[in-house]
């Protein structure tokens, strides 16, 4: 995304949906809904200045892909965290949102916590949720296993920090043949019931591993009831949701709810229809590679209720 | 050229060729009882076999894939890496709808006769 969004002129029940797959990094601040993104600069990273914490957001580093264009996503997935440990501001904690592994395969779950252990900030408070690559054939036992929080049966969970009230949902279980992703009844009772005693004022940021709303279905890019979890979300003043899945950058604004996706640490995939298949962008060569892989990291500024999303590609 | 063989080449040209062109695993999915996993498809999407066949599904892709009856009729393959096979063996006639759950807009059927 280039340029500067003002929506003003469009109504609550409009959104705004851009792309920046590639190239240089966005700050995007979200003021009471209404989504503003502009490229990294000085003006820019004054306004990030002013936070009073901040989290980092990787995803998909999808350890165990081995083929074209990235033989190696432990290399990148390290440097994804070099890059987050050497972040201007120290962040609170490190959110991973899903795909840790390519083939949920406990020697692939302990490359990554190996990864994480070499970080400063993957030391520290990571939290996760898993993504379908983490939960083959085991429902995600393993996963659960070393990164679940271990709140409820399930693995949802939510916390707050701050003044920000935190929500990880867990989109990749229970799966429909010919079906996109799936929250469940159950996890939506559990929604409906944690957000309740919330004021309206509260800033609210949920995360999950595939996108929470129909970014691009015949690819299974979306979840079948998350618009049943945005009907609870929709009488807050600012909601952000953080999504994986897709290797790269979609955002979209629907009323006071941000949607943004991530881009991978590990390969890129083509955007929304562009190509046959979701697969990896084989076509990309190994020293574009870099430019497409990268790290967010969210400013969260007290008094307002704004949160300050920067993209930062790896290269 | 007489009118037969005129249709002919005009049917091998509509059908054939671009079939041909399109990929070999089109070819290598006409083996009996074998599914190629190809660019996030089951190939074919249905296949008709007689009681008892082996049945053998090949991933193509870079993407890993999972072989999951819909309603638990048959045992699940593992994560089907990059040339990875599942085999099973149907021994009772029926439909048997499969899916893959990484991609569960992927589905596909064996049906057993």
């Amino acid at each position: 995304m280039q340029d500067e969004h003002d929506n003003r002129t469009m109504g609550r029940r409009d959104f705004m949906k851009c792309m920046a797959w590639a190239g240089t990094g966005t700050l995007l601040l979200m003021k009471g809904g209404v989504l503003h993104a502009r490229t990294l600069g000085a003006a820019a990273g004054a306004e990030a200045k002013d936070a009073t914490f901040s989290f980092a957001q990787v995803s998909d580093s999808h350890i165990g892909f081995h083929l074209a264009p990235n033989p190696d996503p432990a290399a990148t997935f390290r440097a994804a965290l070099a890059q987050v440990d050497a972040l201007p501001v120290r962040p609170d904690f490190v959110l991973h949102t899903g795909d840790l592994t390519h083939l949920s395969r406990p020697d692939q779950f302990a490359t990554v916590q190996g990864l994480m252990q070499e970080s400063r900030a993957g030391k520290g408070k990571v939290l996760y949720v898993p993504g379908e690559h983490d939960v083959i054939g085991d429902n995600g036992a393993e996963f659960f296993r070393r990164f679940g929080e271990r709140q409820h049966d399930g693995g949802w969970y939510s916390f707050d920090h701050r003044g920000v009230h935190f929500v990880g949902l867990i989109n990749v279980l229970n799966l429909k043949a010919g079906g996109l992703g799936y929250l469940g009844a159950e996890q939506l009772a559990w929604l409906k019931q944690d957000l309740a005693p919330l004021s309206a004022e509260t800033p609210v940021l949920v995360f999950a591993h595939m996108p929470m709303w129909s970014l691009y279905p015949q690819w299974g890019w979306g979840t079948d009831d998350s618009a049943e979890a945005m009907g609870y979300l929709r009488r807050f003043g600012s909601v952000s949701v953080l999504n994986g899945h897709i290797h790269q950058i979609q955002q979209k604004v629907e009323g006071n709810i941000t949607f943004h996706t991530a881009r991978s640490t590990a390969y890129p995939q083509p955007a929304p229809g562009a190509g046959p298949v979701p697969g990896p962008l084989k076509s990309v060569t190994p020293d574009r590679l870099r430019s497409y892989l990268g790290i967010r990291s969210v400013r969260h500024v007290q008094g307002k209720d704004a949160l300050a999303v920067t993209e930062e590609a790896m290269a | 050229m007489s009118g037969r063989l005129v249709l002919a080449a005009c049917l091998w040209l509509a059908v054939g060729a671009p079939a041909l062109a399109a990929h070999a695993a089109v070819d290598a999915a006409a083996k009996p009882g074998q599914i190629e996993i190809h660019n996030f498809m089951f190939m074919p999407k249905t296949l008709t076999v007689p009681v008892g066949a082996k049945v053998t599904w090949i991933n193509r892709d870079e993407e890993p894939h999972i072989v999951v009856s819909a309603n638990g009729q048959f045992a699940p393959s593992k994560a089907l890496d990059t040339g990875d096979r599942y085999v099973t063996i149907f021994s009772k006639p029926g439909t048997y709808t499969y899916y893959c759950t990484v991609h569960p807009f992927m589905t596909g059927t064996v049906i057993v006769k």
